[in-house]
């Protein structure tokens, strides 16, 4: 028997970063203790180590960044030509470019994702953000938005654990480019990337109060979303929450954009250029330990070749490597946090109580640390709960249709609607599909590509407003005229 | 296998064009991706003996002689003289009239003689012509034939044409007796077909038609072998045991000259194709510069120093 | 003496159909000024209306989103060659719902027929206005386009009872978008008429619905109802909007807040020429990726 390759443990060196032992709030421009003194700790996912304390900002703290926000609107901010705002935009691209690798090294251990991720995609993909929206700054009357476009003032920003930094920068890069300042809480399990951007704001000569980062728990988003200096609330996370904040703000004139949850279905058809659409299935639900809002965690696959995708699946699932995220050979890393393991195993179990059928791949998980096997389920109905909820891992949930019509009323029955693959080499059928089905992002033969030129957002209960591109734009202008 | 009682063109083209599509920004960022494995150093010295044992060494000038093919056929038996560890490869290729000085040449070392045939590397030329080339090289002692598919026939739409030039090549490259077949691998020509879906269709092509390997290119046209063809053929032959239970061959020719790209190509047939096809039976790199490289980096692992070209012989 | 005037029965306007509430209720109608006279009873719509009126709406999205910009901008412009034929009868109806002289009332009965004709114009232009090319970092087709939300729930103005009302049911439907409309409460009448000129015309039964009645009442009905994807608020002048935000909220509904600042709403003035907003609150950008390959 030939010896099976042995790929490197081949781990990016932790050195790159410097990781303080904790940290405090970054408000007008300088890291000040919070009121209370307490803190928090953020671990690595993968090992369970503290990675250092976090400040839990109260609502004192937040008010405090608030009014840094606002002052820095009111003096500096407002009064900037879009060219001066713009060049700031620029200058931070270019750092968090030369800081890349330490962007992504921290980003791995904070969050768990595999090294290449961070590096070859979400450091990346937020630098082009800033550098993007950057030109933005002073076209703002060319983006066909209408005639005067206005910023809005204080944004408060709450982003999610599965792109910490990605997040941050599709929030921040539009904000400051259309001319307002900005609170932001980074999710409490990944707080430290958010931390280091505080940093490049320092080193661009960003103006203090331009962007406050405040770090703590939901209680501490709670009292930025109600803080009534707040002029537009941005928010990415599940749909429970951005329910609540809806709500919250109810009766306010505060404006709102919502990321919510979705339940992507991926659409194989038998004339599917297979090879790849077997990778697309993957990227699409172990991408990020499927920790994707847009996971296309439902795939819908043709019945009459549904046993050779199926078996093409597992056969690739079994090349999957799962283990150390700094490890650059690895595919799958680490769940984010215990909370988020816990309710990954409770849906998988409630699948195999409703008689789905279960399947992994042989892989060995650490000892230690939040883990969980890319897992396929076969036989899965609509009414399952694994096809319906939103399970955020690596589960993957196999449905058939027969026809067309099909397909699509399987894709569409759900409350959700963020994202949609489809996979067939009849580009008539692609646009016929894609104009039915109800969701924001339609991959067609690709699944899981980001661009800042390209907006993002959901249908239905994923959301309103859109996220990059001159769409984007819109969620932090005013460009209202009298009705 | 096609179902269809009798085979003409149109039964042929109906099933090779009811493979399933590739999509070429799929399959490149997919050989993009796995070109990001990075290897462990123990692995890495296993991998580099297993890249050398595969190679076949070659030469395919107009200016070719006996003693250029002589001295090709020292080196392929004593790839590094300062190391006689070091594994031969795999086997020599060349030109028909060379088959019986390498033949001669290689002795009992056991490594194969290849020779390219069938009015290569264009293949334009009628079949006798093509038959005839053949023979001459069996009969010399080759023990694998390299020939090359009739790329306009296959862009014409003549698949019919093509699956009987293979058949009947390898028809001739059999031996009476007790004596080996010589084995067929048949090229492709990859760069002339375009794109990807022509590659796979021309990939089960050959199988149909009896091929013992599937290989990449020429080395005489640009693009020659790259990961994501040899990616398209690896699935191309592991989808052709699935259905079959045989195992083909695959040999990418032209274009590879680093050791890190033969590593590279070998985490692809681990992952694509399967352990199964890492040996010099199921899988070749034809080349001629990439075995300096991988003297140059063997060494180093052994001395823990850069080497220079002037510590690896030139034949 | 003078003849007896043959009045109307006004009704609801529900799935191409002019219903009784199911309710069996109505309600006096008044005109507007010094001394109120008696205009009408109209139907006092009830939550099952809201209901009929949501599964008419609902069912009446594929058709109307699924046809040709250019079929929309047609059947659109159709209704207001209707709405000229019908001048007179909305000047006197807005003269006394509004309580305005003639010449008053003919301004504003002119300005929103011009309104709907503006409107009508708009659907194959919104795609090419707000879709474009995005020119990602890949070897991908990257196309954003505007689609229709769904349906929207829609309270109309409580002054403005034929512009106001068109100003709003317009910008929703021309992208595809089906309503359910409650009207203003106390001046109802336009509205149903509107519904007669909308049934006379070729828009598809259940594009436009239209519910007479107690905003009070019917309002939250439609804010929390699951199956309207957005609601305009327009008409929440007099009621605590903030709740019926709070109930959409439930769904992710996307809402369209009254005018004014703070707590208060207000009327905009709804002469003033419009501007997107109205037409974009109700789309969704949809955004298609593909490989270019060969």
């Amino acid at each position: 028997m030939t010896p099976r390759f042995e790929y490197a443990p081949a781990p990016e060196s932790r050195s790159v970063v410097d990781i303080a032992s904790s940290y405090g709030l970054f408000i007008g421009g300088e890291f000040v203790d919070p009121a209370d003194g307490k803190s928090f700790k953020t671990i690595n996912p993968a090992t369970e180590e503290k990675l250092a304390d976090v400040s839990e900002a109260n609502a004192a703290d937040v008010d405090k960044a608030v009014r840094a926000a606002r002052r820095a609107y009111d003096r500096t901010w407002s009064r900037l030509s879009g060219a001066e705002r713009g060049k700031y935009l620029f200058r931070i691209a270019r750092i968090m470019a030369e800081r890349a690798r330490e962007f992504a090294v921290l980003e791995t251990l904070d969050n768990g994702k595999p090294i290449k991720e961070s590096r070859d995609v979400d450091v990346p993909t937020a630098a082009a953000h800033f550098f993007y929206h950057a030109g933005w700054a002073d076209k703002l009357d060319y983006a066909g938005l209408g005639p005067n476009p206005r910023s809005l003032g204080v944004v408060g920003q709450v982003i999610p654990w599965n792109f910490p930094l990605l997040m941050l920068a599709w929030k921040i890069a539009p904000a400051l480019a259309t001319g307002n300042t900005v609170v932001l809480k980074p999710a409490e399990t990944t707080p430290l990337t958010a931390l280091l951007f505080a940093d490049v704001c320092r080193q661009a000569d960003l103006p203090p109060g331009v962007v406050n980062i405040v770090t703590g728990a939901g209680a501490t988003g709670q009292a930025l979303i109600e803080h009534p200096d707040i002029d537009k609330i941005a928010f990415t996370g599940s749909t429970g929450v951005g329910k609540s904040i809806a709500r919250t703000i109810a009766g306010t004139r505060k404006r709102l954009s919502l990321e919510l949850g979705g339940k992507a279905a991926n659409i194989v058809f038998d004339d599917a250029p297979v090879d790849q659409a077997v990778e697309g299935i993957v990227n699409g639900i172990f991408f990020n330990q499927g920790h994707v809002c847009c996971a296309g965690s439902r795939l819908l696959v043709q019945e009459s070749v549904a046993d050779d995708v199926i078996h093409r699946l597992q056969r690739r699932l079994q090349t999957l490597r799962v283990g150390d995220p700094l490890d650059k050979n690895t595919d799958v890393g680490a769940i984010n946090s215990a909370a988020q393991l816990a309710r990954i195993t409770e849906l998988v179990k409630a699948g195999e109580a409703e008689g789905a059928q279960r399947w992994s791949p042989e892989c060995t998980l650490p000892e230690r640390g939040y883990w969980f096997a890319p897992t396929v389920f076969t036989g899965v109905s609509q009414s399952h709960r694994i096809a319906q909820e939103e399970i955020f891992g690596p589960v993957l949930s196999v449905l058939t249709f027969r026809t067309p019509d099909e397909a699509v009323a399987k894709a569409n029955n759900t409350p959700y609607g963020l994202s949609a693959g489809i996979w067939t080499d009849k580009g008539s059928r692609i646009l016929a599909i894609a104009d039915r089905l109800r969701a924001g992002v339609v991959w067609a033969n690709t699944f899981n590509r980001f661009d800042p030129t390209s907006p993002f957002g959901g249908y239905k209960e994923s959301g309103y407003g859109r996220e990059g591109g001159r769409q984007g734009l819109a969620a932090y202008l005013d460009t209202e005229g009298t009705h | 296998m096609l179902g269809v009682a009798s085979l003409t063109n149109k039964a042929l083209r109906t099933w090779l064009h009811g493979l399933p599509g590739v999509d070429q920004v799929g399959i490149e960022a997919r050989a993009a991706a796995l070109a990001t494995r990075s290897i462990k150093t123990t692995s890495k010295s296993w991998a580099i003996d297993t890249a050398i044992g595969m190679i076949d060494l070659t030469t395919l000038e107009g200016a070719d002689t006996p003693g250029k093919v002589r001295s090709l056929c020292a080196k392929a038996q004593l790839p590094d003289p300062s190391d006689l560890g070091t594994p031969q490869v795999a086997a020599v290729c060349v030109y028909g009239d060379m088959v019986g000085i390498a033949k001669e040449a290689l002795g009992s070392s056991g490594i194969h003689v290849a020779a390219v045939a069938t009015a290569f590397p264009s293949g334009r030329a009628s079949l006798a012509v093509k038959l005839a080339d053949t023979k001459d090289a069996v009969k010399a002692g080759a023990d694998e034939i390299d020939m090359v598919i009739d790329r306009g026939a296959f862009l014409s739409g003549d698949y019919r044409l093509v699956f009987d030039q293979i058949a009947a090549v390898k028809e001739v490259c059999a031996r009476p007796g007790d004596a080996p077949d010589a084995h067929l691998k048949v090229i492709l020509e990859t760069g002339e077909l375009a794109t990807y879906d022509n590659v796979r269709r021309a990939s089960w092509l050959a199988m149909l038609a009896g091929a013992d390997f599937i290989k990449t290119s020429t080395g005489k046209v640009q693009p020659a072998a790259t990961m994501p063809v040899t990616l398209l053929m690896l699935e191309a032959v592991r989808d052709w045991r699935e259905l079959t239970g045989e195992m083909v061959g695959v040999k990418p020719a032209g274009g590879i000259r680093t050791s890190k790209d033969a590593l590279r190509y070998l985490v692809m047939v681990s992952e694509i194709a399967g352990d199964d096809w890492l040996s010099p039976d199921w899988f070749r790199f034809g080349a001629s510069s990439l075995l300096t490289d991988l003297l140059l980096q063997r060494q180093k692992l052994r001395t823990g120093a850069y080497s220079g070209a002037d510590y690896v012989t030139i034949d | 003496m003078a003849r007896l005037e043959v009045r109307k029965t006004y009704k609801l306007y529900i799935g191409g159909k002019f219903p009784r509430s199911e309710s069996g209720r109505s309600y006096e109608v008044v005109s507007t000024g010094r001394s109120p006279k008696f205009l009408a009873n109209a139907a006092q719509g009830s939550r099952k209306d809201i209901r009929d009126a949501v599964v008419a709406a609902r069912g009446a999205v594929k058709g109307w989103s699924g046809a040709t910009a250019y079929n929309r901008g047609q059947v659109l412009y159709r209704v207001g060659e209707i709405l000229e034929g019908r001048r007179e009868q909305f000047i006197a109806e807005v003269s006394a719902s509004e309580g305005l002289t003639k010449p008053q009332a003919t301004k504003i009965v002119d300005a929103a027929i011009d309104r709907w004709v503006w409107y009508a114009g708009w659907p194959d232009k919104l795609p090419q206005v707000l879709g474009n090319l995005n020119p990602v970092a890949g070897p991908y087709f990257d196309i954003s386009a505007p689609e229709p939300t769904g349906v929207v729930g829609i309270l109309a103005p409580q002054a403005s009872s034929l512009l106001g009302l068109v100003s709003v049911i317009a910008p929703a439907i021309v992208s595809g978008n089906t309503v359910v409309v409650i009207t203003s409460e106390d001046r109802p009448l336009p509205a149903i008429s509107l519904g007669e000129v909308l049934a006379t015309s070729d828009v598809p039964g259940g594009v436009v619905n239209i519910v007479t009645g107690r905003t009070a009442e019917l309002a939250p009905w439609l804010a929390s109802h699951a199956d309207v994807n957005a609601i305009d608020l327009a008409g929440a002048t007099e009621l605590p909007w903030g709740e019926l935000e709070a109930a959409a909220a439930d769904t992710v509904k996307r809402v369209v807040r009254p005018a004014g600042d703070g707590a208060d709403a207000v009327e905009p003035d709804w002469l003033e020429a419009p501007d997107l907003s109205r037409m974009t609150a109700f789309l969704e950008t949809k955004t298609v990726w593909h490989p270019k390959g060969l």
